[in-house]
Order: C-alpha cells, then sequence, then structure tokens
C-alpha cells in the first residue's frame, strides 16, 4: 500500500476538532493530509454539526480550556459534542488521542480516567506500546503483539478505571495499546505514568472509539524520525476507502 | 487640571527607585511635580530594565547588520531573512529575579513574554529554548528553584503548544542567591507580513487585547532593576501569574487579525505593562498617546490609575488598529473569547496622556519617557587577567578512565534528561534533532528547510577573562550550530550581570560586549535582539557575569544534519583544531582537582571560522558521519557523549607526546571539532583539510561497546550511561548525601 501517492483515489473525510487551547490540530491535520492524501476539516468546538459526510472524527491533544479544571472535562462540554455523540452512536469511527482521550472519558464516550502520572510531572519522551489485537479499525495496519515506538508528552495519562470495568475493558478485549518494553514484555519499568494494568490505549464496546495517551501522529515521516505512528492512519485510511 | 494627591516626597522618590538627579530630571522635563501616577511611570520607564540606561551606550558597539537581517535590536524581537519569502523571527530575555522568588511562575511567565514577543511581529512560534544556571547543588534552595524553574518552563510552553527544543543547565555556588532563567523562543513569519511597534497616523484607534488587568506584577520591572536582600521573599506578590492557556488564544487571534490586515502597529504588554507598550508604540511613531483608563478591561474593582499603569498582568496587547476594520478584529477577538477594547488613540502632541474618571492623571512628553530616557556611562574597571595555568604543573589526582566516569556525573557534565523530557520538544511535528545534541534541528514548514538552534555561554571564563569569555560564548554557539552542518546567521544575546554601579561589573559586561562584538563581527553572526539583565546580585555578591548566547542556523536540506552519534563500527575518528592541552578554568581542573583558576583557553577566531567552515562542508556533502563540537570536559567527555549516544564504542590511540595525557584529554582548546568518517575517506579528508590549511589528526576508531583510552582499563557504555544519566534524577530525588 502506498497512502500518500497523490494519484490513489481516496475517500476518507475526517474532521478534526478544534477546542479553545487544543495544541496539536496542526500535527494531526498534516498527518491525516500525508497519509491518506487528503487535508481534514477543521471543526470548531462552537459548531453544532460536523461536515456533512465525516466518516472520522479525531480529538486532538492539548490543554483544551487550558485544563484548569479536569483534564478535558470543559471541552466534554461543548457544543460540537453532542454531533460527536451523535456520529459515535451510528457506529462513526472516533479517535481521541491524549487530551482528545480525556475528553472522551469527560464526555461518557469512553469508561475511566486519566490522573496524574505517577511520578507527578510532565513526561515527554518515546514510548514502546504493544499492540493487543490487529483486528480492529484503528489496528488493522498492525500485527497482534506488535510492538510500536511513538512519543507521549502529557502530565495527567495515569489511566484508571474501577475494578469492574477494568474487568470488562479486559475480559471483553478493549485494552488496544499498553506501554512494555521494547521487546513487548509488560514491565512497570516501562510503564511511565503508572496506568493500571499498563494501558495506553482503548476501545468503546462498540469497537468504533479510540481514546490513547501516546501520540502515533508524531511518528509517521520518516525524515523526522521513527514512522511507526503511520499504521494506525494508514489501516484507518483503508477501510474508509472500503466502505466508500 | 491634574490631582497631585499624595504629596510627592524623596521618601516617595527613592521608593520608586529613582535618583535624586533622575527626578531632578523629571521636575525640569515637566516644570512641575509630577502627580503620583506620573512618578509610576517615569519609574517604570526609567528603571533599568526598561531604559537600558546603563548599558545602551555600549550596546551600540555591537555588530547588528548583515545583508540577511531584516530587523536589529530595538523591536519586540529580531528578523533575519531565511529565503523562500520566510523570516525568522527570534529572541531571548530573562526572568531571573522573578524565578527566584516564585519559580513556577517567574518562569512560566518568563517564557509567555519571550513568546509573545515573537508573536506580536506576526510570527508564529516553533520553538523555545532556554539557559538555566542555579546555585550549587548543595545550597538548599537549589532543589527547590530546579524543580519549579523546570515545571513552570514546561507548564507554560507545553500548554502554549510550542516545542522546548534546547537549552543549557549548569550549577554554581555564586548563583546561590540569584539564579538566571533565560527564555528564547523562535517563530516564522511571511518577509512581507512583519509587525512593528511603530505607530502611525493620528487619530488612530488604539485598541487592548487579551486578558484583563489585575493588581499582579505591580513594579516588576522596579524589582528586577534592584539587589536582592533577606527580604526579597517578600517581593513575592510582584510576581506574575502566566496563563498559557489565554496566551494561546491570543497567539491565534492576533496571527488571525494580522492576517486579515487590521494592525497598523502591535506591542505586547511585558514589563511595566500598559505603560510601556503605549509609550514605545507613540515614542517610536513620534505620535502622542492619550489612554481612556475607565475603558481598560480590570479584573479587580476600583484599580487606581496608578495600578493600572504599573500593573504587569499577563497575556495582554497594546494594537494601533486600522480604523475601518474595528467590527472585523472584534469579531475574531470576540470568538477566541478575549476582551478587546478601544482604549485610546494616537495624537499628534507627541504627549502621553492618561485620563481617569474625567481627570489627568498624566501628561508627560513622549520621547523622553521612550527613546530619549537617561544614559550612563558608568565607571568601570577591568580585572587583572589572571595567569596561565602551565598545565605540566597540574597534577591528575586520579587515572583518565576515572576521571571521565566522574565527569560525566558532574552537575555540569551530567545528561539533562531529567529536564528536558519535562519540555514537549516533538509538538508541531518538526523537531527533527531532539534536546541532547550540539543544537536542536527544526523544519521549516514542510521543508526542506531547517534552522538549528542552540544557546551557550561559559560563565567562568566570563569571570576569569570577560574578553576571551564573551568571544567564547558567541564562537561556541557558532559552533554548535556548525556541528550539526547549519550556516549561522544571527545570535540573540541575553546579558545577565551584577550591578553596574560597581566599576568591576561594568568592567565586566564592557569586557564581555567587547568580546562578543569582535566574535560577531569576525563571524559574520550579529546581534539581531537581546536583553539586559542587570543587579543580579544578593547581598553584594554578584552572579558569575553570564553573556548568555542564542544563535540560529540555517540549513538549506534538513535531512543533511549531522548529529553527534557514532552510526557505525570501525570508522575513523578525526580531531579537527589544535589541542595545546589548556587546562586554565576547565572543568577538569575544578571538578577533578578541585582548583578554578588560571586564564580561559584563548578564542583565535580566525581558527574558529577555518576549522568550522571545513567541519560544514564535510557534514554537508556527506563526508562526515557524525559531528561534535568540543566545549566542557574536553576531548574525553566529547568523545563519551558520541559513544552514549550510539551505543557504539571507541578505540582511541596515544595523544602526542608533548602533552600530558590529562591536558589533552580534558583541556578545553577551542576551534575544535570531532567527527567521524568511513576509513577509506580518512585520506582525501585529510588531503583536503592541508589544503584548507586545518589541522585534523585521526585520533582513534570507532567499534565495540566500550571505550578504550590509551593504556586504561575499558569503560563499557552502559555503566557510563548509567552515572551520565543517574546523577540529576538522583540529585532530584534528594537521595544525594551533601547535596
Amino acid at each position: 500500500m502506498c497512502w500518500d501517492d497523490a494519484g490513489a483515489v481516496h475517500a476518507m473525510k475526517a474532521a478534526v476538532l478544534v477546542f479553545p487551547g487544543i495544541n496539536r490540530e496542526r500535527d494531526m491535520a498534516r498527518t491525516l493530509r500525508l497519509v491518506s492524501g487528503t487535508a481534514p476539516a477543521m471543526v470548531w468546538h462552537a459548531e453544532t454539526e460536523l461536515p456533512a459526510g465525516t466518516d472520522l472524527v479525531v480529538i486532538p491533544g492539548g490543554f483544551s480550556y487550558g485544563d484548569y479544571l479536569r483534564c478535558g472535562a470543559i471541552a466534554a462540554r461543548s457544543p460540537i459534542m453532542d454531533a460527536v455523540r451523535v456520529h459515535a452512536a451510528k457506529g462513526g469511527l472516533t479517535l481521541g488521542v491524549c487530551n482528545g482521550f480525556q475528553i472522551l472519558c469527560e464526555a461518557g464516550l469512553l469508561p475511566g480516567v486519566l490522573m496524574r502520572n505517577a511520578q507527578l510531572r510532565f513526561i515527554c519522551h518515546d514510548v514502546y506500546l504493544r499492540v493487543e489485537r490487529s483486528d480492529t479499525a484503528f489496528t488493522r495496519g498492525y500485527n497482534a503483539g506488535q510492538v510500536i515506538r511513538v512519543p507521549v508528552a502529557h502530565g495527567e495519562g495515569n489511566y484508571i478505571a474501577d475494578g469492574e470495568t477494568i474487568a470488562r475493558l479486559e475480559g471483553e478485549g478493549r485494552v488496544i495499546f499498553r506501554y512494555s518494553s521494547p521487546d513487548g514484555m509488560i514491565d512497570p519499568n516501562w510503564n511511565h505514568n503508572g496506568a493500571i494494568n499498563a494501558i495506553a490505549g482503548i476501545l468503546n464496546e462498540r469497537g468504533n472509539v479510540l481514546g490513547m495517551m501516546p501520540h502515533p501522529e508524531n511518528h509517521v515521516e520518516a525524515a523526522i524520525g521513527p514512522t511507526d505512528g503511520r499504521g494506525l492512519f494508514a489501516g484507518l485510511a483503508e477501510v474508509l476507502e472500503r466502505v466508500a | 487640571m491634574i490631582p497631585n494627591e499624595p504629596k510627592i516626597t524623596p521618601e516617595l522618590v527613592a521608593e520608586h527607585g529613582l535618583k535624586l538627579d533622575e527626578y531632578r530630571r523629571v521636575l525640569d522635563l515637566i516644570g512641575r511635580e509630577p502627580t503620583l501616577t506620573e512618578l509610576g511611570i517615569f519609574s517604570a520607564m526609567w528603571n533599568e530594565h526598561c531604559s537600558y540606561k546603563s548599558s545602551k551606550v555600549h550596546l551600540r558597539t555591537l555588530p547588528t547588520k548583515a545583508p540577511w537581517v531584516i530587523q536589529g535590536p530595538g523591536e519586540n524581537a529580531g528578523v533575519i531573512d531565511v529565503g523562500d519569502g520566510l523570516a525568522c523571527v527570534f529572541k531571548m530575555e530573562s526572568h531571573n529575579h522573578p524565578s527566584y522568588i516564585e519559580p513556577y511562575q517567574g518562569a512560566a511567565t518568563g517564557v509567555g513574554g519571550i513568546l509573545r514577543d515573537v508573536f506580536t511581529m506576526g510570527a508564529r512560534p516553533i520553538a523555545c529554548l532556554n539557559a538555566l544556571s542555579f546555585g550549587s547543588p548543595a545550597h538548599p534552595k537549589t532543589r527547590h528553584l530546579v524543580s519549579g524553574v523546570v515545571a513552570g518552563i514546561g507548564g507554560y510552553g507545553n500548554s502554549f503548544g510550542v516545542p522546548t527544543v534546547g537549552g543549557s543547565v549548569r550549577f554554581h555556588a555564586r548563583y546561590d542567591g540569584n539564579c538566571l532563567v533565560n527564555a528564547m523562543a523562535v517563530g516564522i513569519a511571511k518577509k512581507d507580513k512583519i509587525f512593528y511597534a511603530a505607530a502611525s497616523g493620528v487619530g488612530m484607534p488604539i485598541v487592548y487585547l487579551g486578558s484583563k488587568t489585575g493588581r499582579d506584577g505591580i513594579h516588576g520591572a522596579s524589582m528586577a532593576s534592584a539587589e536582592f536582600d533577606e527580604d526579597s521573599e517578600g517581593k513575592r506578590p510582584t510576581v506574575q501569574v502566566g496563563d498559557p492557556f489565554s496566551e494561546k488564544l491570543l497567539l491565534e487571534a492576533c496571527l488571525e487579525i494580522m492576517h486579515k490586515d487590521c494592525v497598523i502597529a502591535i506591542q505586547d504588554m511585558g514589563a511595566a505593562g500598559l505603560t510601556c507598550s503605549a509609550v514605545e508604540m507613540g515614542a517610536k511613531g513620534d505620535l502622542g498617546v492619550t489612554l481612556e483608563l475607565d475603558k481598560v478591561p480590570c479584573r479587580e474593582e476600583g484599580m487606581t490609575a496608578y495600578e493600572m499603569m504599573l500593573s504587569e498582568s499577563q497575556e495582554r496587547m497594546l494594537m494601533v488598529l486600522k480604523p475601518e476594520k474595528e467590527t472585523e478584529a472584534e469579531t475574531i477577538f470576540r470568538k477566541w473569547g478575549l476582551d478587546f477594547a478601544v482604549v485610546g488613540e494616537t495624537t499628534p502632541s507627541k504627549r502621553f496622556v492618561v485620563r481617569h474618571h474625567g481627570d489627568v492623571m498624566a501628561d508627560l512628553p513622549i520621547k523622553e519617557l521612550g527613546d530619549q530616557a537617561p544614559e550612563y556611562k558608568r565607571p568601570f574597571v577591568s580585572a587583572a587577567k589572571p595567569a596561565v595555568v602551565n598545565a605540566d604543573r597540574v597534577r591528575a589526582p586520579v587515572g583518565l578512565s576515572e576521571a571521565l566516569e566522574k565527569l560525566l556525573a558532574t552537575p555540569d557534565l551530567c545528561s539533562k534528561r531529567w529536564v528536558w523530557e519535562q519540555y514537549d520538544h516533538i509538538i508541531l511535528g518538526n523537531t527533527v534533532q531532539r534536546p541532547g545534541g550540539d543544537a536542536a534541528v527544526v523544519r521549516v514548514e514542510d521543508g526542506p528547510k531547517g534552522l538549528a538552534l542552540s544557546t551557550d555561554v561559559t560563565p567562568r571564563y566570563c569571570e576569569a577573562d570577560a574578553f576571551e569569555g564573551g568571544k567564547q560564548a558567541v564562537a561556541e554557539c557558532w559552533r554548535n550550530l556548525t556541528s550539526v552542518g547549519a550556516r549561522p546567521l544571527a545570535i540573540t544575546d541575553n546579558l545577565n550581570f551584577g550591578n553596574p554601579e560597581r566599576p568591576e561589573i561594568m568592567g565586566q559586561f564592557v569586557g564581555c560586549i567587547r568580546g562578543i562584538a569582535a566574535a560577531c563581527k569576525a563571524l559574520d553572526f550579529p546581534v539581531v535582539s537581546g536583553n539586559v539583565s542587570l543587579y543580579n546580585e544578593t547581598n553584594g555578591r554578584a552572579i558569575l557575569p553570564t553573556p548568555s548566547i542564542g544563535g540560529v542556523g540555517l540549513l538549506g536540506d534538513f535531512a543533511k544534519s549531522a548529529t553527534i552519534a557514532f552510526k557505525r563500527g570501525g570508522e575513523a575518528i578525526l580531531l579537527v583544531g589544535e589541542t595545546a592541552g589548556w587546562l586554565g578554568q576547565s572543568i577538569y581542573l575544578r571538578d577533578i582537582c578541585g582548583r578554578e583558576e588560571g586564564a580561559p583557553p584563548p578564542v583565535d577566531l580566525t581558527e574558529e571560522r577555518e576549522n568550522g567552515d571545513f567541519v560544514r562542508t564535510l557534514i554537508l556533502d556527506g563526508s562526515a558521519s557524525a559531528a561534535h563540537d568540543l566545549s566542557d570536559g574536553g576531548l574525553a567527555v566529547a568523545l563519551a557523549e558520541m559513544a552514549m549516544a550510539s551505543d557504539i564504542g571507541a578505540a582511541l590511540d596515544e595523544g602526542p607526546g608533548d602533552i600530558v595525557s590529562h591536558a589533552y584529554w580534558f583541556g578545553e582548546d577551542q576551534a575544535r571539532y570531532l567527527i567521524t568518517v568511513p576509513a577509506a575517506e580518512v585520506d582525501m579528508v585529510m588531503r583536503r583539510a592541508r589544503a584548507a590549511s586545518v589541522p585534523v589528526w585521526r585520533i582513534g576508531t570507532t567499534g565495540g561497546n566500550a571505550l578504550a583510552l590509551p593504556g586504561e582499563r575499558l569503560l563499557p557504555l552502559a555503566a557510563l550511561g548509567e552515572r551520565f544519566e543517574g546523577w540529576l534524577p538522583t540529585y532530584m530525588a534528594g537521595e544525594l548525601a551533601n547535596a
């Protein structure tokens, strides 16, 4: 597959939500454009509808509303989020990265919450993620068990939920990414933020909403660094092209 | 009629930091006693921080021009042409005193201030750097300051959404009572869309933008213009509180109104807030300004004119608006949830008039407040030059391997990963070289151009010999940019010194400026912006003279940039530049021998240029597979850094017989680089070096997983790396005895 081939036909129609204080929207938009060949629509938080035909909603990283309340709490109550709920309820693909993950949790589209990192500091560095499943729209570009290297940049990425929820997430195979060692071992030394069960990304019940703390969108260009994040977007582009 | 309450007493004048002769000058200028508001305005404009009254006469001697310089010093930031219709806008500024009193907010607002300086000119910030100097690790306050400053820099930059890609961190007891926080911001703008502070046109609306005005930061600039003492903690209320969220909104809103061509002139409200911004816009445009304070958005009720004029509330801007664009501009600001208020207008009078509740609270000549503020030619004495340390007479207390192991775990040479991992250094997706190398490299827009960025200074050299130290700071910055393959273009200088009223401090200042000027001239590396921070003293003890240099270099193709990491085994390691074994003022002499003395290494600017140009050529034509400049710790430390960055070891040959071995391996001779080249290309590179009259020696070969200094036990890289990475996290966790 060559997803940046300008001659390819692309049907993916992504919308990147922009809340005040979001700051990785440009990174996300560039990645979607590079991988799918089509620039996404940038949708302002005060809008009440998504652009017609939107098949992927992306909530990028940043500090929406300064994260002055709980991370994502205010953005989750923005006008556009009602449209996102409708989109997700219809089975529309929805991806939340970093602050986007926090917003999805606050919006009730994903369970659980992201707490302060265990070491109480903001951390920016590359981490290794074990991809737990490859049979989802988000991870079809990877093999199950594959380890990918992507960066994190967050102060509050320490995922937690009540025991029952965690048991369900695990039982239903909804933990999609885990922090791991470079050879895929789950080890507290490689779980930089202390997330329970080393959880880095989870799916909703229906499998169409993914929230994750790391930034795959920052690892897609060989000229800049590793390209392990590309598989996620390439996989989505492939799914959405087939749907079309 | 100007109400004049309370009476202006000599005590009140002194509290405002104005000297008797300065106050007399005020009386002469306006022909009457000033109002309290006016006294506050004079105090804000004529303090050292805003007026540069002690430094101006010397700053004028710095080279500021080159064909690629679009805007030199005097504006919010410097601007250089980087081709393709783009300009790079950058500046470095200190926030020292606030950071010592309240490290998180002091550092955070330092970052906020410098970012505003850059986007005020129409540039989108693409990178931040910083230069931090802390007291001795053993000082009880140091850990608290490191922790707070680093968290503050990260807290602001991460939320604002700009990558913090590089910087420097040092420790020395002379910063015990006065840490230094120098923050640099770099932005990219369209060359024909640069915005300036000078107002133009009479009767044009002056618009207040951004956050509301509160009582925070009143007299901040005056605090920055006085020495510290035991009571300085009491000045905490003068430290402002940063709001990166508002700043991000302000950035987007400002860029949007600039894009829509609404702006005649714009100035951020930094030190001395509303006063300084309004006066600068008027003075630079040869216009008067009238402000109606009743229209200023306030956070608190009952604020007086005095408080509003001196508040340093953050995330605010003042703009002269194209009148026909008022509705359009206001709509944009409302969309971003920011305040927008017309608070005054430009006038033909060259007077600065402030009205509040119907009264004229100030009516002052604007030029004398602004660009014609007092200037001093303060007396200065140059310190005697220290004796050159004879390396032959420096006994090596430990062997080479042990010395290297120790040095890599010293506060100044250890890895600063603990610091830069708290900064988002990858956001925006353009960071080609992350922190930890010689210079950061960021892609410009979608490439292929890249910018190389570095901050440098070696304060102990400046203390020992201000002129050589000033030269070295610029030369090392130039060298760091060169080491990644960039063509160095221009610098911003952030000059941190003690009390200029002391002739020996003024001597340091003047010496450093002369050194900086000499190096800038020789290296075609002009100063385009800068900041002076004086009075960095506590209880009469000054910091080390610290002229931080922030440099910008250009890469035609970022993909060609070199990194410090060895690339493969079996490559030749070449040393470029003359080695004499200079131990005076070296880290080895200080941290291994316990002697902080001697003359610093001299900087031969011709050699710097020739050696650097040679290395850059090898990088750009693909001959050099890795490159690293030699600085603190000398040859052995540079080799260890290259090896640790790659997990590839090296075997080193004996040094020349006429230099004692510890001086060869740890001396800090200048104008030197290490490069690696494939073994088959050594002869060709040597021939080219001879042709260019550049001294080059082959000193070893890459390979293995250890560093092998000649005749010494092997140093496995894993163990070296642990020492290198270990010191700072261990110290910050409070797990080091005596530190």
